[in-house]
């Protein structure tokens, strides 16, 4: 029998095709991806990773440390003329590719990702600067399930440089030094954690390999980044915007450990008097997994790529990639911990922290849901009206 | 001749050829014989057999440019078995004069090809086909029955898989050939679909005789032939990326758009989850053209037949669903012939229940998943009884 005529691969036309970004990896992208995974695999394996969830540094600060002044991938889209490594969103996500495939317990998807797209944003270069060189950690105070690309609920007040408030479960803020603080007045401020006004309550969290805390804020004070309303609200949604296109490469990270430990399980394990591998029950399962692994990379990679040209297709890409790649995640995470078996369900396999990275992730900066309702929006796919027919 | 390496030089040898021959001239075979010849058939193909050696991914943007000009195309979708799966295998399994006997006339449509491998009793399982060829003198006698043969009413020549030795284990007692549909013996019928269509034929073989230089490969090399023949009929490398919504979620989003009144909230969670998954096939094809163009040929092929059959499937559920009781009305159940390229003018009821096949033709989604497992993660197979043992000694 033959493919016909309406297989994807035969259509004629071609023209956009031309205008889609890169979607491959470059070489210097690959030898970062290199680095970061042997410091990784140096500085932090799983069985350490997991130890830290029950210790009093949730945050690796050691390697957060090294990733700056080894790496110095802390600045990467940050002009070399502000301390950066002038490089591109691209290269951010294969960081974060790396860092989602070791669970690492980093501030780097809030500090690196969102506080330096909103800082960009509102050109503040001396904390920028800061930020790039390793010398300060800086967290956006919104709550992470906030859908991105939207202005922020604010839940602080500010008289003068004063703020008070209090801002719930917010991510990679434990061991940040600077907060960015949204206010009820449309501003937003830069609050140092270093003063008694400043209140931070560790949050029990899901993922306890990127902690939340409650932060509440009596009197802080803080000095002010954006006082139109207009311009804070741009930078937010600009800055959880590109946060959620780097996400969907933690979560492509994430997906591809999961699929590989299943193969390599399925291979090990013995049962019946055969590998488990020789089921085809269980190798379906994986190939369907790897199908959708490939479809992750290739939206995490255009998701990434838009952020880095900054095309008008932002939103809707990295809301694709949200949509897609947060279920990847979580199903690779699922099935990788039906595939083991019982092994998978204990607190002594790795499997564990990645689903519970994979279910944080997926309702961090909006659940795949909420972002497939923003597609609705974007690409003209309109909800039904609540009425009944005529 | 240089291989061009960039689409835009592929694009300026197509100037060049355009130049030199009138687009609208009256002989539209003669325009394609000399599009051959200058190597601007397929630019990955060789020189001197239509090609320039070049990138697969060079292949689109030279067929886009002869488009742009207004210049005749070979009309690929009425040929898909001739330049999908018969050309790349006698390219990479023919002799220099079957190569230089059949790649042309394929090309330029003037013989449209069919492919005689699935049985009655060889589905999934092809390598049990029973069908026999026996050497005659120069010749062989084939005799046997094929199924599931898109084309073979308007075929001048098939890829033929017969058995050779039926001593020898099933993988290695086969025989690759080319059949002339037109001998003495060749019986085609048309075989009727649930669809009302009868897109396909059964083929009946009865003493048919097949000269010896019609053989591809060697005696007993036929699967290994066939198996680059299927992947290439599976792994649809290099092909066009369509535009956004270009797929089946096409007429599905803009009936959306246009009945506000078929909308309900559950078909709406739906429509967005296959615009999301339509969108990420198509940048999943985009990024194996572009690793391709790199050099970099990529397994990713192998899932885009997957994932196209899953979507196909469900985008076609959903147009029912959207419609509700217009989607009881069917347009025709007449045992006719397909007519290419007329899928989006069918009612979605027959959309729905062709793309039941979508998973079954061209291998099932089942062989695939297979083929990704052991190619691909290198996981074992299923353990067999099948392989060492004499084809003519089987269960069957």
């Amino acid at each position: 029998m033959s493919l016909t005529a309406e297989t994807p691969t035969t259509t004629d036309q071609d023209e956009d095709a031309g205008a889609l970004p890169d979607l491959l990896y470059s070489e210097v992208e690959e030898d970062l991806r290199a680095s970061v995974r042997a410091l990784l695999a140096a500085r932090s394996p799983w069985d350490a990773v997991l130890a830290r969830t029950e210790s009093d540094e949730r945050t690796d600060t050691d390697l957060w440390a090294r990733l700056g002044t080894e790496l110095g991938v802390l600045g990467l889209p940050v002009a070399e003329d502000d301390g950066g490594a002038g490089a591109s969103w691209r290269e951010v996500a294969v960081v974060a590719e790396e860092l989602g495939r070791a669970v690492a317990a980093v501030p780097f998807l809030g500090s690196a990702v969102t506080a330096t797209a909103v800082l960009g944003r509102l050109g503040a270069d001396e904390l920028l600067t800061a930020l790039a060189g390793g010398r300060s950690t800086v967290a956006l105070a919104v709550p992470f399930g906030r859908l991105s690309g939207t202005a922020p609920q604010a839940t602080c007040t500010r008289t003068g440089d004063a703020v008070s408030g209090g801002v719930r479960s917010v991510a990679d803020a434990r061991t940040a030094d600077v907060l960015l603080v949204p206010t009820d007045d449309g501003a937003l401020l830069q609050v140092s954690t270093d003063q008694p006004g400043v209140t931070r309550t560790p949050v029990v969290s899901l993922d306890e390999t990127r902690p939340l805390v409650d932060l509440v804020l009596d009197g802080a004070s803080g000095s002010v980044l954006a006082t139109e309303a207009a311009d804070a609200a741009d930078a937010v949604a600009y800055g959880t915007t590109v946060a959620a296109a780097v996400l969907a490469s933690e979560q492509l990270g994430v997906a591809e450990w999961c699929l590989q430990s299943s193969v390599s399980y399925l291979q090990d394990r013995r049962q019946f008097g055969r590998t488990l591998a020789s089921h085809q029950a269980l190798r379906h399962r994986c190939a369907d997994l790897w199908v959708q692994v490939t479809q992750a990379r290739a939206v995490a990679r255009y998701a990434a790529a838009c952020a880095a040209e900054d095309s008008a297709d932002l939103a809707v890409a990295a809301s694709l990639a949200q949509a897609l790649c947060s279920d990847v995640a979580v199903r690779a995470a699922e099935e990788c911990l039906q595939l083991h078996g019982g092994i998978g369900f204990t607190w002594e396999h790795p499997v564990h922290l990645y689903l519970k990275r994979a279910t944080s992730s997926a309702l961090a900066l909006g659940s795949p849901h909420a972002h497939r309702s923003r597609l609705a929006r974007l690409v003209d796919l309109p909800a039904p009206t609540d009425e009944e027919p005529a | 001749m240089t291989a061009p390496q960039t689409p835009a030089e592929a694009r300026r040898l197509v100037a060049a050829f355009l130049g030199d021959h009138d687009p609208a001239g009256p002989d539209a075979l003669a325009f394609l014989q000399a599009r051959f010849d200058a190597g601007l058939a397929r630019p990955s193909w060789p020189e001197g057999l239509g090609g320039l050696g070049a990138s697969s991914a060079l292949n689109g943007p030279v067929d886009d440019a002869f488009a742009a000009a207004g210049a005749p195309d070979n009309r690929p979708h009425s040929n898909i078995i001739g330049l999908g799966m018969a050309a790349p295998t006698l390219l990479a399994f023919g002799t220099p004069e079957q190569q230089a006997r059949w790649l042309r006339p394929l090309w330029t449509h003037e013989d449209v090809w069919c492919q005689l491998f699935s049985e009655p009793g060889a589905g999934s399982d092809l390598a049990a086909v029973a069908t026999s060829a026996v050497r005659d003198g120069g010749d062989w006698v084939v005799n046997g029955q094929k199924v599931w043969t898109s084309l073979a009413h308007e075929s001048r020549w098939a890829l033929l898989l017969a058995r050779t030795d039926p001593r020898a284990p099933k993988h290695r007692g086969l025989t690759y050939f080319v059949c002339d549909m037109d001998a003495p013996g060749v019986d085609v019928r048309p075989l009727r679909q649930l669809t009302g269509e009868t897109e396909f034929n059964e083929v009946f073989l009865d003493g048919v005789r097949i000269p010896d230089d019609q053989r591809i490969g060697d005696v007993g090399a036929g699967w290994r032939v066939t198996q680059a023949t299927l992947m290439n009929e599976r792994v649809a490398i290099g092909g066009a990326t369509p535009p956004r919504e270009g797929g089946p979620i096409g007429t599905l989003a803009q009936h959306w758009r246009e009945h506000p009144e078929d909308r309900t909230a559950g078909v709406h969670d739906e429509v967005l989850r296959l615009w999301v998954d339509a969108e990420a096939l198509r940048l999943t094809s985009a990024r194996l053209t572009q690793q391709l163009l790199a050099g970099q040929p990529g397994p990713e092929g192998s899932g885009a037949k997957l994932a196209y059959a899953q979507l196909a499937q469900r985008a076609s559920a959903a147009e029912l669903a959207v419609l509700g009781g217009e989607a009881l009305r069917y347009d025709d159940w007449t045992a006719r012939r397909p007519v290419v390229g007329d899928l989006a003018e069918r009612t979605p009821g027959f959309r729905f229940l062709r793309a039941k096949a979508n998973s079954i033709e061209g291998g099932t989604s089942e062989v695939l998943r297979n083929i990704i497992a052991e190619r691909v993660l290198g996981l074992p197979g299923e353990p067999r009884t099948d392989r060492d043992t004499p084809w003519e000694d089987l269960p069957r």
